[in-house]
């Protein structure tokens, strides 16, 4: 543990979580616009960015969770089977989903995630927010449409995003050699 | 825990706790998954499965199938009233035969204890019982733990009463295993002649009075009389066993309190339970049958994980 870098300290990232919130409002129609959160850790970003989007605008967007373990591509390869809950209460036909995960690496969670998530309906345009982008390690063609930050790394480093759980503990983003 | 210990599912008397809750708990996201617009994933796109019923089933052959269909499985099906079981093939040779077209797990069916044991000792592919004569049927204890716990919440300390035809019954022998392993308390009701000898010794109350037992219980499971099953008479006349341990509108009228009434089908109306309360809001019967596509997911999802 004594090697893993800090990447982001919790002030960095409530700065990044700011201006991630203003940027989707500046760009995105509230009367037709859901968001929803990747599980596991997906989720606790975009909980973060839906209740400040409400602090600024007063706006409640519809929130939704989706789980991706049962549309990954690395079933039968020893992975997690540990399903997270999906809960979507809305529709989504002709909606614009805003999706919000973590880390984005490989891109297969991204890519499950939106299989999953096409089973809900029809959505009008899906796009993709990020706290971190490691841009170089992708493996399918997919981009975020808001970045928190760019994070260029050799495979062998993980970057981890860890969440506090109360409050005398911080956010912070870290490198983890393995 | 996220694997389960065991490759195959035969009994519920060999699981562990652990993957008792495992299969529970993934249970609840399949069910949100049968509850979509598009109730399909693709999760076992690359599994073949086939369903081996050498014994008649409608209920459960449905819900294995559209379970396995909900995953994207290839199914086969083979019921052995059209197949060359009727010729003398013996049930060694239909499976390896069945087996030689590259299918990964097996559901079975059959009418002898411990055929699911037996085949699990000679063959390479998984085995999911769906049950095997009087012995287990794991993925109905599985979904009756399941029903209960969405009804009353956890099960440790909760009273259960299985009643009626507990002697002929897999599902009572499986339901026992699992709702002990849960931590809850039994008792077992029907006439002296359906309830075996010596099933005290895995933990269990009996009783033969059906009014005390609804009184104790919170739940009660009322096994349907296996009239199939029963060579020899083991009661004068099904008007007497409706009579003396049928479950009707009555007699739960006389309780006075909340009671959750389950049954694993096929119900002989007006024997074991009558249409009031088969039909009432404490009747969770429906609930039943489809918290058990969402239960058989479960365990053919985890245990397709399990395969090397």
């Amino acid at each position: 543990m004594m090697s893993d870098a800090i990447l982001l300290n919790g002030k960095q990232i409530q700065l990044t979580i700011e201006r991630l919130s203003r940027e989707v409002i500046e760009s995105i129609n509230f009367k037709n616009t859901v968001i929803i959160g990747v599980q596991p850790r997906g989720v606790l970003l975009a909980e973060k960015i839906h209740q400040r989007i409400f602090e600024l605008t007063k706006q409640n967007v519809p929130f939704g969770k989706i789980d991706t373990t049962f549309h990954r591509d690395d079933f039968r390869r020893g992975k997690s089977l540990n399903a997270k809950i999906t809960e979507i209460d809305f529709h989504i036909e002709e909606k614009n989903v805003l999706l919000i995960d973590d880390v984005l690496f490989t891109g297969r969670t991204i890519r499950a995630a939106l299989d999953a998530l096409l089973s809900f309906g029809r959505p009008l345009k899906i796009e993709l927010l990020v706290l971190i982008d490691r841009r170089f390690n992708r493996e399918l063609p997919i981009q975020p449409d808001y970045v928190g930050k760019i994070v260029d790394t050799i495979e062998k480093v993980d970057v981890e995003v860890r969440w506090a759980n109360h409050e005398q503990e911080e956010n912070t983003v870290l490198f983890i050699k393995e | 825990m996220s694997q389960l210990s065991s490759k195959h599912v035969i009994g519920i008397e060999h699981l562990t706790l652990d993957d008792i809750q495992l299969i529970l708990k993934t249970a609840t996201q399949f069910k949100e998954i049968i509850n979509r617009p598009i109730k399909k994933v693709p999760t076992l796109r690359d599994i073949t499965i086939a369903n081996l019923f050498f014994e008649n089933s409608t209920r459960t052959r449905i819900s294995f199938e559209l379970a396995q269909r909900r995953l994207s499985a290839d199914v086969i099906n083979f019921s052995s009233s059209s197949s060359s079981v009727k010729k003398g093939e013996t049930l060694l040779d239909t499976v390896n035969n069945i087996l030689s077209m590259k299918v990964d797990m097996i559901v079975m069916r059959h009418a002898s204890p411990g055929a699911a044991h037996y085949l699990s000792e000679r063959i390479t592919a998984q085995i999911v019982n769906a049950g095997d004569g009087t012995h287990e049927h794991p993925t109905q204890a599985l979904l009756d733990a399941y029903s209960m716990q969405e009804k009353i919440g956890d099960l440790n300390g909760k009273k259960i009463a299985i009643i009626g035809d507990i002697m002929h019954s897999r599902v009572a022998l499986s339901n026992i295993f699992c709702l002990k392993k849960l931590g809850a308390e039994i008792t077992l009701c029907g006439p002296t002649t359906l309830i075996p000898k010596y099933i005290d010794a895995l933990g269990v109350n009996i009783s033969h009075n059906i009014d005390e037992t609804l009184q104790w219980c919170d739940v009660a499971n009322v096994l349907r009389i296996q009239l199939e099953r029963q060579n020899t008479k083991y009661f004068p006349s099904l008007r007497e066993y409706a009579l003396y341990f049928g479950v009707n509108k009555q007699r739960l009228d006389k309780l006075q309190k909340e009671i959750v009434i389950m049954h694993p089908g096929p119900i002989n109306r007006g024997v074991e339970l009558t249409s009031d309360v088969a039909d009432s809001e404490h009747s969770i019967i429906l609930d039943q049958v489809e918290n058990g596509v969402a239960i058989r997911m479960a365990v053919m999802y985890l245990l397709a994980n399990k395969h090397e």
